[in-house]
């Protein structure tokens, strides 16, 4: 079967600075892959790249059988992306949100309800607009919409990022179930432990690529501890880069 | 990876400088036979000599856009894409501000003694100092950066909806003016009937000196343009040595 | 694509009725504009009244600036991009949606601003229909220009600053065309504000089509 995600030497700029500077990576279809790597290191344009919002200027990018470099647009209606920013509105209720996004995607309204329900929305707090939502409430909203809209591949950039503790159990919950039911889940997470737990497999991003695993870990001369992780790895010291849209524009 | 060694288009080309050599001795011959040979006008007296550089800077001034126009389109297309087509439309429009820009100074130098204002609001004064601004914002917009192809294909997009605007515009203007009894204008077409003799040649070595200008500022500004285009390419390749050094590093 | 349309734009107005930003600033900022040109044309109504029609037009396009910025910054602020092109949402239906609410803020504000320049101006209303044909065709002009080049400078640095350079100039016929057939209503001579009405509505129809094909690469590009 055809990986879910496949990148061949993709090299992504912003302005004419290489976010990804050749970066190679494939995830088979259901797998839970944890991006690993210190700040800087391209996680966050990896993911980019695979929601078809980043260019692809050189290499080769294919998303769930979908051409990247021809088409960035034709993979979106299946991807739940979670980013640094909420792509939700202030103004409008939870609710209304998530009907909205679902609406958005040709989706059916009428499942919103459970999914409410799952998150904690249930009742008065569906109908109080985002905006006067906590933070962490915002990310359940966030997390609530993803689901909603029933994607196939999964997106998160640092899920557990302000979540509470009932937040992130149930965010490790949700990412088990997916795997579950065979979705494919790609995260960068500074979480270690529970991102270990969750994941298949590690894939460590430097420079702007893939690389070995890391010599601190222990793994220096061993091979990493799945056979599939053996091309991967963190290290060095990284420039912190600005990865906002204005900068990728 | 070593960056292979870059063969640099060559700095002045022979051509360019026979070229700009040319456009030189004719702008010169041109203001010269202006100036002194021609007779004065016998309406406009020596406000005539005036409309030997400024028609044909006009003309260049509508040509630089029709070619930045044309170029965006092939830029768009998807089977004549090319980058050169890109850097056409770019170099074109700034020689076609510059030179609008000269039309309006010329044209209000002659207009101040003929009709008596710095100003008047005729359509294609008016149109031109639209031009002027659209295309301000044109060049505005290119200078954002951001990735080449991105970058050039906002460009050409942006050409072409100002393009789009531009016979609405000359259209609505000329409407406008005609409906107020605007003050008789000299209309230079009108007025070529009373052009003769050395007059007429003049007047012809204008206009063929100006595109040679145009042509030579062009070719300068496209292979500025290209090594500007060289100079990312190449900065890239470090950039993207420099990103790979941060994963060995550690 | 039509379907995608009404979604958009009824989310917009949702979002606009809700956080009143409309009412609470593009509203007053149009009427401190017609104060402003009062007190700069002095105050005698003989010189009032005659630029009534320019000087409503040149608030409309003023507010219309506001209103498209207004459009983009919904779009959760700096993502607004990101948001749009994730949402799946059918590109041309996103432009006519945001169009439309735009345009219908701007009806709103046009009325208001039509009481306005009666009250501050002593212009005499009149070519009811004009008037309103007017402001029905050249009110789609702005709005789907504006929406347009709001999405080119939505995702830039510059775009406070490059968004009026490069609309202004570009909608300086609906300016011109609105103004005139407005001047031929209020002068009680409908009838010569025809040919203005057709020069609005080409432009409208036109920018609406170049706006439903070229949003869509706009807005990837970025």
């Amino acid at each position: 079967m055809a990986p879910a995600v496949r990148l061949h030497e993709a090299v992504a700029l912003a302005g004419r600075f290489p976010l990804l500077a050749g970066a190679s990576l494939e995830v088979g279809e259901g797998e839970v892959v944890h991006l690993r790597g210190p700040n800087g290191a391209g996680k966050t344009s990896v993911l980019k790249v695979l929601a078809g919002l980043l260019a692809v200027h050189s290499g080769e990018a294919t998303v769930l059988g979908r051409d990247l470099v021809a088409d960035r647009r034709a993979v979106r209606r299946e991807i739940g992306m979670l980013g640094h920013q909420s792509f939700l509105y202030e103004e409008l209720t939870v609710e209304e949100n998530l009907r909205f996004a679902v609406r958005a995607n040709r989706g059916v309204v009428t499942g919103i309800r459970p999914v409410l329900e799952q998150f904690g929305f249930a009742g008065r707090l569906a109908s109080i607009p985002v905006g006067r939502c906590s933070a962490g409430q915002q990310r359940r909203a966030s997390l609530a919409v993803l689901v909603a809209r029933g994607a196939r591949l999964w997106l998160l950039d640092e899920p557990h990022a302000g979540l509470d503790q009932d937040g992130r159990d149930l965010l490790d919950e949700l990412l088990t179930g997916a795997r579950a039911a065979g979705r494919t889940v790609v995260f960068a997470s500074h979480e270690l432990e529970r991102a270990e737990a969750i994941a298949d497999r590690v894939v460590h991003l430097a420079g702007g690529r893939v690389v070995e695993p890391p010599e601190p870990t222990g793994a220096s001369d061993s091979p990493a501890p799945s056979a599939q992780a053996a091309r991967q790895t963190i290290s060095g010291p990284a420039v912190p880069v600005t990865e906002d849209p204005a900068h990728v524009a | 990876m070593s960056t292979p060694a870059r063969v640099l288009p060559q700095d002045r080309p022979a051509a360019l400088r026979v070229l700009g050599a040319t456009a030189l001795v004719g702008v010169v011959a041109t203001v010269w036979l202006g100036l002194f040979v021609t007779p004065p006008d016998q309406f406009m007296g020596n406000l005539v000599r005036l409309l030997y550089i400024h028609p044909p800077m006009a003309w260049v001034a509508f040509l630089a856009y029709g070619v930045a126009t044309l170029a965006s389109l092939l830029y768009l297309w998807p089977r004549t894409r090319a980058e050169h087509f890109d850097r056409l439309a770019g170099a074109s429009a700034e020689v076609g501000v510059v030179f609008t820009g000269l039309t309006l100074v010329s044209g209000s130098i002659w207009g101040r003694p003929t009709w008596g204002a710095w100003w008047v609001w005729d359509p294609l004064l008016t149109t031109t100092a639209l031009l002027f601004v659209l295309y301000l914002g044109y060049l505005a917009l290119r200078r954002v950066p951001g990735e080449f192809h991105v970058r050039a294909r906002r460009s050409a997009m942006a050409a072409l909806i100002a393009f789009v605007d531009v016979p609405i515009v000359y259209f609505s203007v000329e409407w406008w003016r005609s409906l107020h009894q605007a003050p008789t204008v000299l209309n230079p077409t009108t007025h070529k009937t009373y052009v003769h003799g050395s007059m007429f040649w003049t007047l012809l070595l204008g206009f063929v000196s100006f595109t040679l200008v145009y042509i030579w500022l062009m070719a300068h500004r496209y292979r500025l343009a290209r090594l500007q285009d060289l100079e990312d390419v190449e900065g890239l390749e470090v950039a993207l040595e420099e990103r790979r050094a941060e994963g060995d590093a550690g | 694509m039509l379907r995608d349309a009404v979604l958009v734009a009824g989310k917009d107005l949702r979002i606009e009725i809700r956080s009143r930003v409309g009412l609470n600033q593009i509203g007053p900022f149009a009427i401190a504009v017609l104060l402003l040109f009062g007190l700069a044309l002095g105050p005698d109504r003989r010189v009032l009244a005659p630029a009534s029609a320019g000087l409503f037009w040149v608030a409309v396009l003023l507010s219309t600036l506001l209103a498209v910025q207004r459009s983009y910054a919904i779009e959760s602020a700096d993502a607004a991009r990101d948001g749009l092109r994730l949402s799946g949402l059918d590109p041309a239906g996103i432009f006519l949606g945001k169009a439309s609410a735009v345009a219908a803020q701007l009806l709103v504000l046009e009325a208001g601003l039509t009481v306005g320049v009666t009250l501050l101006y002593g212009a005499h209303l009149s070519g009811a229909l004009v008037l309103v044909a007017a402001c029905a065709a050249g009110t789609l002009g702005l709005a789907a220009v504006g929406t347009l080049y709001g999405v080119v400078a939505s995702g830039l640095r510059t775009r406070e600053t490059l968004l009026p350079l490069l609309f202004l100039p570009v909608v300086a016929p609906v300016l011109l065309a609105a103004t005139k057939a407005w001047d031929a209503a209020l002068a009680g001579t409908p009838s010569h504000a025809g040919g203005w009405l057709d020069v609005l509505v080409v432009f409208a129809v036109l920018y609406i089509a170049i706006g439903t094909v070229a949003f869509g690469p706009l807005l990837e590009d970025g």
